[in-house]
């Protein structure tokens, strides 16, 4: 499936990347690389910028500042070689609810001007992978999300893509449809999946991570790798008035407490042991205590001092205040 | 390139046969448009001495096209809410293949529609021999690439649907009434004449009159008719094509 100058390399190199709408800075100063094969996500809050990276990547918006190469082509000048080569699945739907399964993919092949025998051979290969060869005559818009999800992956293999592009894809799907859908992809030999997503437990599946804040890069690796760097484990403790506690922590146990939100947090190696003497101190005041290893919303606080807070995306809200951004 | 032509061209008329709500508007409304204006002034109105539902036979032939036209290209704007063109801007089709795929899809159906009308002409005793059914056929072809061109181009720079009809309002059905479609307005007011002049409906009203009545008092001559016919629909044609290659951060929804 993938092409063998590609295999090896790299599928994206980004270099200084920036973009802005109008006055408003969405991105700047990105890099990263995404190699060949696996799963690569981005992670960020609401406008980290992670959409606008997107949209860059998938061709839809043309690039500003930085260059960006995908599969070996130069996304300024070689959109449509890009477009040629990669499947892109948007957060809104992109198919015609009005037409059957079978149509739909029929046109996406159409559109990458497939006809005749291979066209079919396409469909049926699309269709067999997305388990959606049952559903061939029914209406796009009679589908539950799950189904519509697949229809969606279902019409970006219709390109035999060495590159997936996935919009906060999981949005709106169940446990379970999501499973489905990255079995799918998985399934698919060879194929570099890029996703953006603000669902912890989705990123922390992917193969490679890079977490993104108000338009910066802030964090990029494995995430296991991420977790372990924030080290050993962290405690968090809910008390009524957090600065006070902070302090006498700092005086009393000599240890580096920092104060977010209305939490106090200790970050190390052997943050365990501060526990019984924390609660023999400080017990009558605690109202909660928690111990756990990092997670990933730990290396976002870690890196950016800030709580990772995601209001899921409502398309139509989101709709309406973006419409008015033009470049 | 053709094959996406051909797929976004066929959408357009799979989407309206299926749309039943849609097809039985679009083929009622302009019989019932024409039933009421040519019986209601059937006595009292008789331009250049005709009957006025010969008149106004010619007029509805324009003013299908204009609104099947209008209506077809509308389908833009959902197309672009409903994140469908976003999933069509970022395939490898060539732009100007979009705005050719649906200008044609649009044209088809007010071509188709119209056509349909004009087979009515024997009912409302207008002589239609193939003489004169031919060269009106090859009119409308040009005439609904015209304003299936114009509608297309409006939608795609438009955000909303409720905008559009606010131009189709303001733009579109003016172009209509001062073309010479529902009334003459060769004797009008210096300014409405002036508008008639470079208002392009005016001459495919008028190579429409020709070919359908034979002749077309108050009309450009048949040459300048189709000339002006012509550069209209070359025009339109051009603008869609030229706004839909201006790629903008608009194109992502």
């Amino acid at each position: 499936m993938s092409n063998p100058q590609s295999s090896s390399a790299s599928a994206v190199t980004a270099a200084d990347v920036g973009f802005a709408y109008g006055e408003r800075q969405a991105l700047s100063g990105v890099s990263f690389e995404v190699a060949s094969g696996g799963s690569f996500g981005f992670l960020g809050p609401n406008g980290s910028g992670k959409s606008t990276l997107f949209k860059l990547l998938s061709t839809i918006v043309p690039m500003q500042t930085g260059t960006i190469t995908i599969l070996g082509h130069d996304l300024a000048r070689e959109a449509s070689a890009i477009r040629r080569r990669i499947g892109v699945v948007f957060q809104s739907a992109a198919i015609d609810r009005k037409l059957t399964v079978f149509e739909n993919l029929r046109y996406a092949g159409m559109l990458l001007n497939l006809g005749g025998k291979e066209l079919a051979a396409r469909i049926d290969e699309s269709m067999q992978a997305a388990n959606l060869s049952d559903r061939k005559a029914d209406a796009a818009g009679e589908l539950s999300g799950g189904l519509r999800r697949r229809v969606e992956i279902a019409k970006c293999l219709m390109a035999k893509p060495d590159l997936v592009l996935l919009d906060e894809a999981s949005t709106g799907l169940d446990p379970a449809a999501r499973r489905d859908m990255w079995q799918v992809l998985r399934a698919q030999e060879g194929l570099t999946i890029l996703f953006t997503t603000h669902l912890m437990e989705e990123a922390a599946e992917a193969d490679r991570l890079m977490l993104l804040d108000e338009g910066q890069v802030v964090a990029h690796g494995r995430p296991g790798e991420l977790m372990e760097e924030v080290g050993g484990q962290v405690l968090e403790i809910e008390t009524p008035d957090a600065v006070a506690l902070v302090n006498e922590l700092r005086t009393a146990l000599q240890v580096d407490a920092v104060q977010v939100d209305q939490t106090v947090r200790i970050e190390g190696e052997k943050v365990q042991e501060l526990v019984p003497e924390v609660m023999t101190r400080f017990g009558d005041r605690i109202r909660r205590l928690h111990l756990a290893h990092p997670s990933l919303e730990d290396v976002f606080l870690h890196r950016t001092g800030k709580r990772f807070i995601v209001t899921p995306p409502e398309p139509d809200v989101k709709k309406g205040r973006k419409k008015r951004r033009r470049s | 390139m053709n094959g996406a032509v051909y797929a976004l061209w066929h959408r357009e008329l799979v989407r309206f046969l299926r749309d039943r709500s849609r097809l039985t508007g679009s083929l009622m409304q302009p019989v019932i448009f024409y039933l009421m204006f040519s019986g209601a002034l059937y006595g009292s109105f008789k331009p250049y001495g005709m009957d006025y539902s010969a008149y106004f036979f010619t007029g509805t032939l324009a003013m299908i096209t204009m609104f099947t036209a209008i209506f077809s290209t509308i389908t833009v704007i959902e197309d672009r809410k409903e994140g469908f063109l976003q999933g069509v801007l970022i395939s490898p089709v060539p732009r100007a293949a979009i705005a050719l795929g649906k200008t044609l899809g649009s044209a088809t159906l007010s071509f188709g529609l119209a056509a349909i009308f004009l087979a009515l002409a024997p009912f409302t005793g207008i002589d239609m021999s193939w003489d004169r059914v031919l060269p009106t056929l090859g009119v409308l072809a040009m005439l609904s690439i015209a304003v299936a061109g114009l509608g297309f181009s409006l939608a795609w720079v438009m955000d909303s649907t409720a905008g559009y009809h606010g131009i189709m309002m303001l733009f579109l059905m003016p172009m209509l009434m001062m073309s010479g479609a529902f009334f003459p307005i060769e004797d009008a007011h210096w300014l409405i004449s002036w508008v008639r002049h470079v208002n392009p409906m005016t001459y495919g009203v008028g190579a429409l009159r020709h070919t359908v009545q034979g002749a077309a008092p108050g009309c450009p001559t048949f040459a300048i008719c189709l000339l002006g016919t012509a550069v209209f629909a070359v025009a339109t044609f051009a603008l869609g094509t030229f706004v839909v290659t201006r790629r903008s951060a608009r194109d992502a929804i």
